[in-house]
């Protein structure tokens, strides 16, 4: 269930509202806007920009269009790849291609989370490659199908499929 | 349509992923609105997908919310101060459209002035306009009037008689010009004063012997005939004309003792 009262009363231009949907999607909108940026610094200040657009522009968004998780990530995404597009970070950061999530999580020796470090760290080894890689670029990166598709090398028709397997093993874990 | 065939599919997640075509999404939410074990789906996709983002976070992000809110006053407060170029640009249109209709309005109201100030004009025009009709008018009846009073004066069968000034008036002086044919007679009056108040010239046609007195009518509105001719209707034979003061109205006979003027018609 998404929380539609507290979207309702932010788009009413509620802070405590605001503050209440800031504390559940801001850490999973910080993992995604570092596991595009690695840098720290650099995805704070982006967080910070992606819920002032999310303050300004909340009356756009609409529950017909998607989930409110979505529609972050597409801000949060949008505002962490420009950000690797601006001067002062291309000067700092070379080469980001190589990097994703996993290296993230994996170099991760502790963080103050409701998730299990350690879980996560086990998960992401049984995990396969083919996984990681799909939903490093659908989920943290954003792309399409068919980019997915050329990028991999995989058939446009399977992607769904092979992503949906992905996500169920990583369900699995976290139930676990 | 086959629920579990649709969530087995793989599209919840491309649909949390933002991976579908915003057409997509949207029947995806409506399949969701419809299906409770649908909507299920997503929100475990969604928890799944969020635990594993936040473990790429650097740290649990709380704390930043406190700058983030004073950002959104600030922030709302630098947009006032700092306009972006497309405001800079809709204030400068807003401002240009403003100029322009003002200066449009004082067109209208310098156009509508204009147009007053021409009526007015235009009606002192019309008016001077119809003063000279008038007085052309009045001069192309006066110069009538005056070759009127020339024909008979040159024409030969015009009798002239001269009426000399009597005791009342002795320095009056009238002539009448006599057209037998046309039983007009022409009273040239200049000679006589200005009659008083209440008071009128009657003109009359005399037989001799015996003495018969006829009036021929009164010099009406003597002070306003400029040329002081009065043209007055004559079938009698008359053999002398006269001229007397006489009440307003004019009177049955004579007054004799206020004769002004006398001639004789001298026999052909």
């Amino acid at each position: 269930m998404q929380p539609d009262e507290l979207i309702l009363r932010l788009q009413q231009k509620d802070e405590k509202a605001f503050e209440r949907l800031y504390s559940l999607y801001s850490q999973s909108i910080f993992g995604v806007i570092n596991s595009v940026l690695h840098d720290t610094e650099a995805s704070e200040e982006v967080l910070q920009d992606v819920f002032i657009k999310v303050w300004d522009n909340c009356a756009s968004y609409s529950s017909k269009k998607g989930r409110f998780f979505t529609w972050l990530l597409n801000i949060a995404r949008n505002a962490a790849i420009d950000k690797t597009r601006s001067k002062s970070f291309k000067n700092q950061k070379k080469n980001l291609t190589q990097e994703y999530f996993v290296d993230i999580i994996e170099s991760k020796n502790s963080f103050s989370n409701k998730m299990d470090a350690i879980g996560i760290s086990k998960y992401i080894k049984t995990l396969g490659d083919e996984c990681k890689k799909v939903i490093n670029l659908l989920f943290f990166k954003g792309y399409t199908q068919k980019e997915a598709s050329e990028e991999l090398n995989i058939p446009l028709g399977t992607i769904k499929t092979r992503n949906r397997l992905c996500i169920s093993k990583l369900r699995e874990i976290l139930v676990e | 349509m086959n629920i579990q065939e649709y969530i087995d599919s793989g599209i919840l997640e491309l649909y949390v992923y933002g991976a579908l075509t915003s057409t997509e999404s949207e029947e995806v939410s409506k399949v969701l609105m419809q299906y409770p074990e649908v909507e299920q789906e997503v929100s475990e996709i969604e928890v799944a997908l969020q635990n594993l983002a936040s473990a790429a976070a650097p740290y649990n992000p709380e704390a930043m919310i406190a700058a983030i809110k004073s950002k959104l006053r600030t922030h709302q407060g630098v947009i006032q101060l700092k306009p972006s170029a497309s405001q800079k640009r809709a204030k400068i249109i807003s401002f240009i459209s403003v100029a322009a209709s003002l200066i449009f309005l004082v067109g209208i109201f310098v156009l509508l002035n204009r147009t007053n100030t021409l009526r007015q004009e235009l009606k002192v025009a019309e008016a001077e306009k119809a003063i000279m009709e008038t007085k052309i008018e009045d001069s192309e009846n006066s110069l009538k009037q005056t070759k009127t009073i020339l024909a008979v004066i040159r024409d030969p069968k015009v009798t002239k008689i001269p009426l000399a000034g009597q005791q009342v008036a002795p320095d009056a002086y009238v002539n009448v010009f006599w057209d037998k044919d046309q039983n007009k007679a022409y009273i040239d009056a200049m000679g006589l004063p200005e009659p008083p108040e209440g008071m009128v010239y009657q003109v009359w046609s005399l037989k001799l012997d015996p003495l018969t007195p006829t009036s021929m009518g009164l010099l009406d509105d003597f002070s306003a005939n400029e040329t002081k001719i009065f043209s007055l209707d004559n079938p009698n034979e008359s053999q002398a004309f006269g001229i007397t003061l006489e009440p307003a109205g004019g009177s049955e006979s004579p007054t004799m003792d206020q004769l002004y003027t006398l001639g004789v018609v001298a026999s052909a």
